[in-house]
């Protein structure tokens, strides 16, 4: 089972996240990690100097590099982002859409998990056009993940650990609560390096909010589910940053996946590290994404 | 004139919404191919042949949404319903996924295909590659865009454009939330439902009525006080200290206002969003923007809105067409 | 329906007092009469509520001292009254305007829930299903009522038409017959 670092949610400063970078590159056990902003695209120019540096020294020390895609394209900037990132000859993660429309015919891609890939169709349609990788959306159930993985062309990645994705919106609303406009948002979101919790009114952990993204206030895990999704023919887990403790984070799923560990140590050790400090794997068992299997 | 395009659960909600003057009805199958897939709401395919058959006779339109993500596995069910909207009449289909539209392309060219609004696709560049590779004739724009953004993207695409201007109204970029699954199991990508009904308990506490889905508390209101329908991104939350809607305050959309300004744009059609509401709903809505359409297509002022009964917590907005908004 | 905030009415105590003291048999028996007969001419009606339709739902006008307990059952369709809250899978609370309102296509669902003019409880989903099959099948109450022949007409007719005359609720279909009252003639 490979581990691949998906592209980090959040706003860190440039120097957390290039410390960030430099130790995924010495010392987590994992093959591959995807970098670039996701989520906003505001965010970018703090760290974008950063980029080419974190590139080269996670590929000197022998890791796969691909840059992600925006999730939501909606400016004339963020259009201009989109095409710039064909041509940086790195392999691109398409989180959406827009970024196939300015990949060559033919270039090779990889797809993200905010990409809506649900069937065979679509991954069909998306392999004859040059993916060559692709990781499904976490809310797919185990079902149709099997049906999936097992008729993938491609390699096939699944969410393995970190709060999950579940909306984008044009609406920031880390600036909502802070009672400001989205264009004079003073980039609030930095304050909050793992997303601000969301709680229900009765006080039940529930979401977090990372300025436009709405994230699973619980920590996803598939650590329980990952006998299945090596039967089903999984060739790689997720694992999705966090400010604190990732590399340990990495180290934990590598030894899992090597069977050094079982699923209840993992529980154990990774707790401590997990935002939220709680888990779920529900889309991974076919129930509410929320639930846990490991309780 | 601008096309109206009207939200009909069923073949009564259809009859209603072409004789208030609909110039295109929506609709879909009683399944998961569509995005209203709710208790006792849509068509038979003998309901959606009569129903198309009736269109047609006073001049208006069926579009047929088959807006849901195929499930892996079970594809044939969305295949077949592609064909099936063909059979009976259908004058387009509304589709979503990347795989279905490759192949109502190639197996039905004859179709005319519009894009969802589930499909999020928000740029001139991925509309375009929608209206190349695919031969989208119409893209039903996502909610997240303003009116000049709109226009924008008018001057640049390939394809008509159609936007929602009444009713409920998604915060988050539609076909990119899976909020209502992460609670209760069931999204509006995988299953057409947001917010099931099926997982939505209410109680009254004291003086309140609390509204639970998949047991999370989404709002709390006093007795007599507006309650609108626990949707979860409509709800009241509380982080680090500060209570209240966090993503969108309970209201819905009513963009009659802007009708000329969306005219302006390059808008083609204007869409009421809908199919759960009662034909009662539908009649008035619809004869409401008929009116308003004929006017601003003869240089008139929009008539005054009087349509905030029917919204969703009795309070309305314009919504991501004002910038502020975001 | 007005564009306005319509104003529900709420059937007078002078009016609704001597149901209290009615036999409720025969009046139930005349109900289950009329809804047997509602879906044997709206076949619909049961499909669209599919599984629901092996639900209890307790149907209960606020402005009332009874309840209505209906079992939709395609062939033993059948209606209690009740003066206490009896037991169902969903009920459905309301002045009896808004409920004949919703059933005859003056009011919509969502708009009375939303002002709460309209409460559900219990199986949601049930009752949305009823609702929504409601809807679609168009019916018009006063008219079935007023085709009954035999000996239940005469149970429920006067009472209908006293209450239509005195407080305007919607007893007819309000798209089939603008005019409302001469629905019942």
């Amino acid at each position: 089972m490979e581990l691949t670092v998906g592209p980090n949610q959040f706003f860190w400063d440039a120097a957390s996240w290039r410390d960030f970078y430099a130790r995924l590159a010495d010392e987590a056990p994992v093959g591959r990690v995807v970098l670039g902003e996701l989520v906003c695209s505001k965010r970018l120019p703090f760290y974008q100097a950063e980029i080419p540096g974190a590139v080269e020294r996670l590929q000197a020390a022998g890791k796969a590099v691909a840059m992600t895609s925006l999730a939501l394209v909606t400016l004339k900037r963020e259009r201009g982002l989109t095409a710039e990132l064909a041509a940086t000859g790195l392999e691109v993660e398409v989180n959406d859409l827009t970024a196939l429309a300015h990949l060559p015919e033919g270039a090779a891609f990889s797809v993200g998990p905010l990409v809506n890939v649900y069937n065979e169709g679509t991954l069909g349609w998306l392999a004859s056009r040059g993916a060559r990788r692709i990781c499904l959306p976490p809310e797919l159930p185990p079902g149709p993940l099997g049906v999936l993985a097992g008729a993938s062309p491609m390699p096939v990645e699944v969410w393995g650990w970190g709060r999950l994705p579940l909306a984008i919106s044009a609406r920031c609303y880390h600036a909502r609560l802070h009672e400001r406009a989205k264009d004079s948002c003073q980039f609030v979101c930095d304050r909050d390096p793992d997303g601000r919790a969301v709680d229900t009114l009765d006080g039940q952990k529930f979401l977090a909010v990372n300025g436009v993204q709405t994230l699973s206030a619980a920590c996803a895990s598939a650590a329980h589910a990952l006998p299945g999704l090596r039967a089903a023919g999984v060739a790689a887990l997720r694992l999705s940053p966090q400010a604190e403790g990732f590399v340990e984070v990495c180290r934990l799923f590598r030894d899992l996946a090597d069977g050094r560990i079982d699923a209840a140590e993992l529980d154990a050790r990774a707790r401590p590290l997990a935002p939220g400090g709680a888990f779920c794997d529900g889309f991974l068992t076919g129930a509410a994404g929320v639930a846990w299997s490991g309780a | 004139m601008m096309e109206l395009v009207c939200p009909a659960g069923t073949p009564a909600a259809l009859r209603a919404a072409v004789e208030a003057g609909a110039h295109a009805v929506y609709c879909g199958f009683a399944d998961e191919t569509n995005a209203r897939n709710f208790p006792g709401l849509n068509f038979s395919r003998a309901e959606l042949a009569e129903g198309a058959a009736f269109a047609h006779r006073q001049g208006a339109k069926v579009l047929v949404a088959i807006n849901t993500f195929p499930q892996a596995g079970r594809q044939a069910l969305w295949h077949r319903a592609v064909a099936d909207a063909a059979a009976a009449g259908a004058d387009a289909v509304i589709l979503a996924d990347l795989g279905l539209v490759a192949h109502a392309a190639e197996a039905h060219p004859g179709l005319r295909r519009h894009l969802s609004v589930q499909a999020a696709a928000a740029n001139p560049d991925v509309i375009n590659f929608y209206a190349e590779t695919f031969g989208v004739r119409r893209v039903v724009l996502p909610r997240v865009l303003s009116v000049a953004e709109i226009a924008a993207i008018n001057r640049e695409i390939d394809a008509e454009s159609e936007v929602f201007v009444f009713g409920g109204l998604c915060v988050m970029a539609e076909g990119r939330c899976a909020l209502s699954s992460y609670a209760t199991g069931l999204s509006p990508n995988m299953n057409g439902v947001c917010s099931p009904p099926s997982h939505v308990v209410y109680a009254e506490e004291g003086a309140a009525l609390a509204a639970r889905l998949g047991g999370f508390t989404i709002q709390r209101s006093a007795k007599g006080a507006p309650a609108p329908y626990p949707t979860l991104c409509k709800g009241c939350f509380t982080s680090a200290g500060t209570t209240g809607h966090v993503f969108e305050d309970p209201a819905s959309l009513d963009a009659s206002e802007l009708i000329p300004a969306l005219a302006g744009a390059g808008v083609t059609a204007l869409k009421i969003e809908g199919r759960q509401r009662s034909r009662a709903y539908v009649k008035e809505v619809v004869k409401s923007f008929r009116a308003a359409v004929e006017a601003v297509a003869t240089g008139r002022p929009v008539p005054a809105g009087q349509l905030a009964r029917l919204s969703e917590g009795q309070a309305a907005t314009t919504g991501a067409y004002a910038k502020t908004w975001r | 329906m007005s564009g306005h905030a319509p104003e529900i009415p709420v059937f007078p105590r002078l009016l609704t007092q001597p149901l209290r003291l009615l036999p409720l048999q025969p009046m139930a028996a005349a109900l289950t009469l009329v809804a047997r007969r509602l879906i044997q001419r709206h076949p619909s009606l049961i499909a669209r509520l599919g599984g629901h339709a092996a639900a209890r739902f307790a149907i209960d006008p606020t402005d009332l001292p009874l309840t209505l307990l209906l079992y939709p059952h395609p062939t033993h369709t059948r209606i209690e009254l009740h003066r206490g809250v009896p037991e169902s899978d969903a009920r459905i609370a309301g002045p009896l305007a808004a409920l004949l309102g919703l059933v005859h296509g003056a009011y919509d669902g969502d708009a009375l829930f939303f002002s709460r003019d309209l409460v559900i409880a219990g199986d949601t989903s049930a009752a949305l299903a009823l609702r929504n099959a409601i809807d679609d099948a168009e019916l018009d109450l006063g008219g079935e009522i007023a085709v009954l022949a035999g000996p239940f007409r005469p149970v429920l007719l006067p009472l209908i038409e006293a209450a239509q005359r005195i407080t305007g609720v919607a007893l007819t279909r309000a798209d089939a017959l603008p005019g409302g009252e001469e629905g019942l003639a």
